[in-house]
């Protein structure tokens, strides 16, 4: 796709086209289309003459460069203890219930997708979730329900 | 002068240049400390922590391959602290790994089995993570076969792969406990960058990167009495394959190769010496050919440097990362093809052999020739040129199933016919040894005299430097070659992808001219290639180059154009080099491969 | 070693319209001036592993090379830990101030801060105060800049090398040491990688000199420091309290009355039961701790607070060293057979000696971590593991 090309070249032209220039350039993508597929990896690669396994491995290193498709919003419930001590599990169930998708899956229209994750730095305002940037905190089931609603309607 | 620092090990003291690794500084005192991810080839991973030590007075352990010496340290090897997270530390990498030791093809030759047997670490203590693992076993190249259950992550295959061949086919992919080596988003082998090199193999300490082996296919040939086995070696087999059967590096086994050959059963033993020197002749042709058209004719549509093409690696390298210096490329095949394609034709017809009935079968020191076996370009006999491509490894193998006692083989010579060899072709196997086979010939056809270097040993196109240039004047010529007189041809030798990738570069961009290049694929040219014996490291390399020098300087003919069955084939068969027998059979042509 | 009271004081938050002014004069004052009186100051690095600052800046300095780099660590991820997320979001021209103070005397030009992509909702901000600063930074004729990289969710990056490695466009793999970043940092150039609260307090001492400053703590463990209390609390949230009070004093204001054991430092900390309150003084004379404070009342199954550790390490591990990433995941395994019966309770022992492997053999601080929570929690609540 001659689109995503363009894309790619228009980053390397931002962030430049040495090794450094990789974390920004996925950052980058992630930003604007959630995932990184294998044809912005080959064309990541070409304009930074890496290998595409070297871009592969780096992208899959980081829990938050998606290499499979994801919906547009991704929801990343916290899972570390003391978010699980304040009751992640039930808001899990309730947003699992509300999107009618399990964790790790992905809504039929693409909409959402639907992970956990490891400690957000909220702790004391357990349970935390991100929905792509935005952190959503001191979450309940009901105020969960009410946030992924809110998404479903933008 | 290095600063020197004084230290201890095992309270034995020694004093070593500064700079120097703990693990280095105990093999001064022979203390040999284990290893795994270490490689003397590769850069420093300090990851698989078998040779971690203790230094006293500190909390943690010292991984001794990644830990410069300090004055006055203290290191202790084997105290019982070392010992125990040594033993843990092997355990833990057991119930990672599919030890199906006695299945498996790397069996006594593996070194974490190496290691768990010193340690005897007997019942496993830990649980056994393979089943929960879900590994796969990747069979789709014809060279290479990767197994994940047997990896233990020690990433010398995916150093080698950056450092030496700047390929990057595999890399280190997820975090964690997801951890694995991978191809891009994990595809099979046969659809990456992979040149088939197989220096992974060479440097994979367990059965995790295997070559494909085709033994049993051999052996069921040979079986087979409708058909006619033929079975040539490569120049660089005989200075390596004694390693595999008792002899020390360096050791030159050729009579003993051709001997165990014949008692395995091969109907013919042949030499792909042969068409090494064949090799030359219509290489060397085709670089006269070009200069002259380039410097008398103008013609813009030749390319010049000429680059060598015996290397199927750096074939397939060129392909994916230099397609628009294809056109550079020498027409020519590889002695292995050459040979493959003159056996079905030439030789059957000589033999009166139906060539569908014939077999051929060639012993290289490569795992990308098995790859080029199947290249669809390799076909021009009406078969495939050829059948099965063995290792040197293999081929020890073979001779260790057979019941043959190598080391007591009497010396026997190849077939009359096709096995002829001059010191030319046998410097074939390392690198620099095309440049000076074609240097010895050409220089003669040219000014008719020979190349002005003491006992033709062209030394500034040999040695183990990663890239070398030489500058050959060239005066007094025949008159038939008038447009070279005075002239300086210029070449330069690269062996080792990430070498020829920096060569090749300086050359696309015009700040690199050249007349003829050649590329080996591995390090040291074929003597260190993807098939040879296990390990491998410089000073291996270089007993196997000595030995491929000695070999040559103790042959009676070494210049190519003088072999007397070249003459005989050129006088029968071929007529002329580059004429239209050698243009159907000998040259080819390679198309651009996606880069990624 | 006496243990101080518990105090809560005041230094880090405090409205920030010094900052600029701390730095005018500090600009002022030489290099090895500035590095003297860090080190004495006695100031250890807030992210956990407690080197000397003064020392890790008198290094860089040294190093050989005109190019050197200031980066500040903002890739919070140890569980329990948000100090930093408050830091960056309320006063980071402190943050900034202090990384100007570092470039000053290691002679850096350019700074970076690493945050870690959990923190993106921060960027917006903090790039306008990074814009502003590095204007204030000319004006007062220092040649540094601070530009924002983002981590992409790998704990392991906090490890300063692996840090510099994500930084540099690859996988967070800790490096070997040495070469430290202080002689062979980010593209190999003389770096000084310093955690958020670390600069803040170099801005402190800058201000109030390392004699005020001494004045907090302990020997071992000098001034003050951010805690992040989390779990079974009266009171959650960062607190800002004088180093080295005991467990029990800490407990006693922020417990719920019904505290059975507190984990110091995070996942990579230690587990203290309630007998070892009052013996445990929180700092480097008895267990020191990034801030991360969290508390569990009677109602908390230990095994669940162990599993959930430990999946995260098996998850967060980079991976590339056998002790830290096979040890886990056999770690995990063990006490889930445990639990299950499939293995005897006795195994324990055998994961207790794997973990302390684990302790002296792995590669970087996470891998030497992972067996500090484990052998804690273990030995203090085996039958909560078994049963």
């Amino acid at each position: 796709m001659a689109n995503t090309e363009m894309f790619i070249r228009d980053l390397a032209d931002k962030h430049g086209r040495r090794r450094e220039s990789l974390m920004p350039i996925l950052q980058e993508v992630i930003d604007a289309r959630r995932y990184v597929d294998d044809e912005v990896m080959v064309n990541i690669a070409k304009e930074l003459d890496l290998s595409a396994a070297e871009v592969y491995g780096t992208a899959s290193f980081y829990s938050f460069i998606e290499t499979e498709e994801v919906g547009h919003y991704v929801i990343r419930i916290c899972k570390t203890i003391v978010c699980d001590m304040k009751g992640k599990d039930a808001i899990i169930e309730a947003i699992e219930n509300t999107l009618k998708i399990k964790l790790g899956q992905t809504t039929p229209d693409k909409k959402f997708t639907f992970k956990t994750t490891n400690c957000l730095g909220w702790c004391h305002k357990g349970p935390a979730m991100l929905i792509n940037d935005d952190v959503y905190s001191e979450l309940t089931p009901e105020k969960a329900i009410e946030i992924i609603e809110s998404y479903m309607h933008k | 002068m290095e600063k020197m620092i004084n230290l201890t090990i095992n309270n034995l003291p020694v004093t070593v240049e500064e700079g120097t690794t703990i693990l280095q500084a105990a093999r001064q005192l022979n203390i040999r400390i284990p290893t795994l991810c270490n490689h003397e080839d590769l850069c420093v991973a300090g990851n698989c922590r078998v040779c971690v030590v203790e230094q006293v007075g500190m909390r943690t352990l010292q991984a001794s391959c990644a830990t410069p010496v300090r004055e006055n340290m203290q290191i202790l090897t084997n105290s019982m602290q070392v010992r125990q997270a040594r033993k843990t530390i092997i355990e833990l990498l057991l119930s990672e790994h599919n030890a199906d030791c006695t299945k498996c093809y790397k069996n006594g030759k593996c070194e974490l089995q190496d290691l768990a047997n010193e340690y005897r670490t007997g019942n496993q203590v830990y649980i056994d993570l393979v089943p929960l693992k879900h590994y796969t076993i990747d069979q789709s190249s014809p060279s290479i076969l990767k197994d994940d259950s047997k990896c233990i992550r020690c990433q010398r295959c995916v150093r080698t792969c950056a450092e030496l061949q700047a390929v990057s086919a595999l890399s280190a992919a997820y975090k964690g406990s997801e951890m694995k080596i991978s191809s891009f988003y994990e595809r099979p082998m046969h659809e990456v960058v992979c040149t088939n090199c197989g220096q992974c193999i060479n440097r994979c300490p367990t059965g995790a990167l295997i070559e494909k082996n085709y033994i049993d296919e051999v052996w069921d040939a040979i079986y087979n009495p409708t058909k006619h086995v033929v079975v040539q070696t490569a120049p660089a087999v005989r200075v390596a394959l004694g390693e595999e059967l008792g002899f020390e590096p360096g050791a030159r086994v050729t009579g003993k190769l051709v001997a165990a050959l014949r008692r395995l059963g091969f109907d013919s033993v042949l030499d792909t010496d042969f068409t090494a020197d064949l090799t030359i002749m219509e290489e060397g042709t085709e670089l006269l050919t070009r200069l002259k058209k380039v410097l008398v004719d103008g013609d813009k549509n030749t390319a010049l440097p000429m680059f060598t093409s015996c290397s199927p690696g750096w074939i397939k390298f060129i392909e994916h990362t230099f397609p628009e210096l294809l056109p550079n490329l020498s027409t020519c095949k590889s002695p292995q093809q050459m040979f493959g394609a003159l056996a079905k034709t030439w030789y059957a017809q000589k033999k009166g052999i139906n060539p569908k009935d014939m077999v051929s079968v060639s012993i290289m020191p490569c795992t990308a020739k098995k790859f080029e076996a199947t290249r669809p370009e390799m076909r021009d006999s009406g078969y495939q040129d050829v059948d099965y491509v063995l290792t040197t490894r293999e081929l020890a193998i073979m001779i260790k199933q057979a019941g043959i006692e190598f080391m007591k083989l009497e010396d026997e010579d190849y077939d009359s016919f096709m096995g002829e060899s001059t010191g030319a072709a046998v410097i074939f196997g390392a690198t620099g040894g095309v440049m000076e086979a074609a240097l010895r010939t050409a220089y003669e056809i040219v000014t008719g005299r020979e190349v002005p270097f003491t006992n033709l040993n062209i030394t500034p196109v040999r040695g183990m430097e990663g890239v070398r240039e030489a500058t050959i004047k060239v005066e007094n010529v025949k008159p038939e070659w008038s447009f070279l007189e005075g002239a300086e041809v210029k070449v330069a030798v690269a062996h080792g992808l990430a070498n020829a990738k920096q060569l090749m570069t300086a050359i696309r961009d015009g700040k690199a001219q050249y007349h003829f290049v050649e590329i080996m694929a591995c390090p040291g040219g074929c003597l260190g290639g993807g098939g040879q014996p296990i390990p491998t490291s410089p000073a291996i390399r270089q007993k196997r180059a000595e030995a491929i020098y000695a070999e040559d300087e103790g042959l009676p003919i070494r210049k190519s154009h003088e072999n007397p069955e070249i003459v005989q084939i050129y006088r029968e068969f071929l007529s002329e080099p580059l004429g239209h027998r050698s243009h159907e059979l000998l040259h080819t042509h390679y198309k651009p491969r996606k880069r990624y | 070693m006496e243990a101080t009271k518990l105090r809560r004081v005041d230094f880090v938050f405090r409205p920030d319209n010094t900052s600029i002014d701390v730095l005018r004069k500090t600009l002022k004052r030489d290099a090895d001036d500035i590095i003297l009186e860090l080190i004495d100051s006695g100031l250890k690095g807030r992210g956990g592993a407690g080197f000397l600052t003064g020392l890790k800046w008198k290094l860089a300095k040294e190093a050989a090379g005109d190019i050197k780099y200031v980066i500040c660590n903002a890739d919070e991820g140890e569980p329990g830990t948000f100090k930093d997320r408050e830091i960056l979001d309320r006063v980071p021209r402190r943050v900034l101030t202090g990384m100007a103070i570092c470039a000053h005397t290691i002679g850096a030009k350019e700074g970076f801060i690493y945050l870690r992509a959990e923190y993106k909702f921060l960027a917006h901000k903090l790039k306008a105060v990074m814009a502003e600063m590095n204007e204030e930074f000319k004006k007062l004729g220092l040649d540094f800049s601070v530009s924002l990289r983002y981590g992409s969710g790998a704990y392991v990056c906090g490890e300063e090398t692996a840090l510099i490695d994500s930084m540099e466009g690859r996988r967070g793999e800790p490096r070997n040491k040495p070469p430290f970043p202080v002689t062979a940092g980010y593209l190999n150039k003389p770096t000084v990688v310093n955690n958020v609260e670390t600069f803040v307090n170099c801005c402190i001492i800058a201000n109030i000199g390392a004699d005020e400053y001494k004045k907090f703590g302990t020997d071992n463990s000098r001034g003050f420091k951010l805690f992040s209390v989390s779990g079974d609390c009266s009171k959650e949230g960062v607190f800002e309290l004088e180093l080295g009070m005991t467990l029990a004093d800490f407990v006693e204001e922020f417990g719920d009355g019904d505290t059975k054991a507190v984990q110091v430092g995070g996942a990579s900390g230690f587990c203290v039961p309630r007998k070892k309150f009052k013996d445990t003084i929180i700092g480097f004379e008895g267990i020191p701790t990034g801030g991360s404070m969290k508390i569990f009342n009677s109602t908390r199954s230990m095994y669940n607070v162990l599993h959930n550790y430990l999946e995260f390490f098996e998850e967060e591990s980079c991976g590339q060293c056998t002790p830290c990433r096979v040890g886990c995941q056999q770690l995990i395994k063990g006490i889930e057979a445990v639990k299950r019966k499939e293995k005897p309770a006795g195994y324990l022992d055998e994961l207790v000696k794997l973990a302390k492997v684990m302790k002296v053999a792995s590669k970087c601080g996470l891998g030497q971590s992972v067996g500090n929570a484990f052998v804690s929690i273990v030995e203090n609540f085996r039958e909560e593991i078994v049963y």
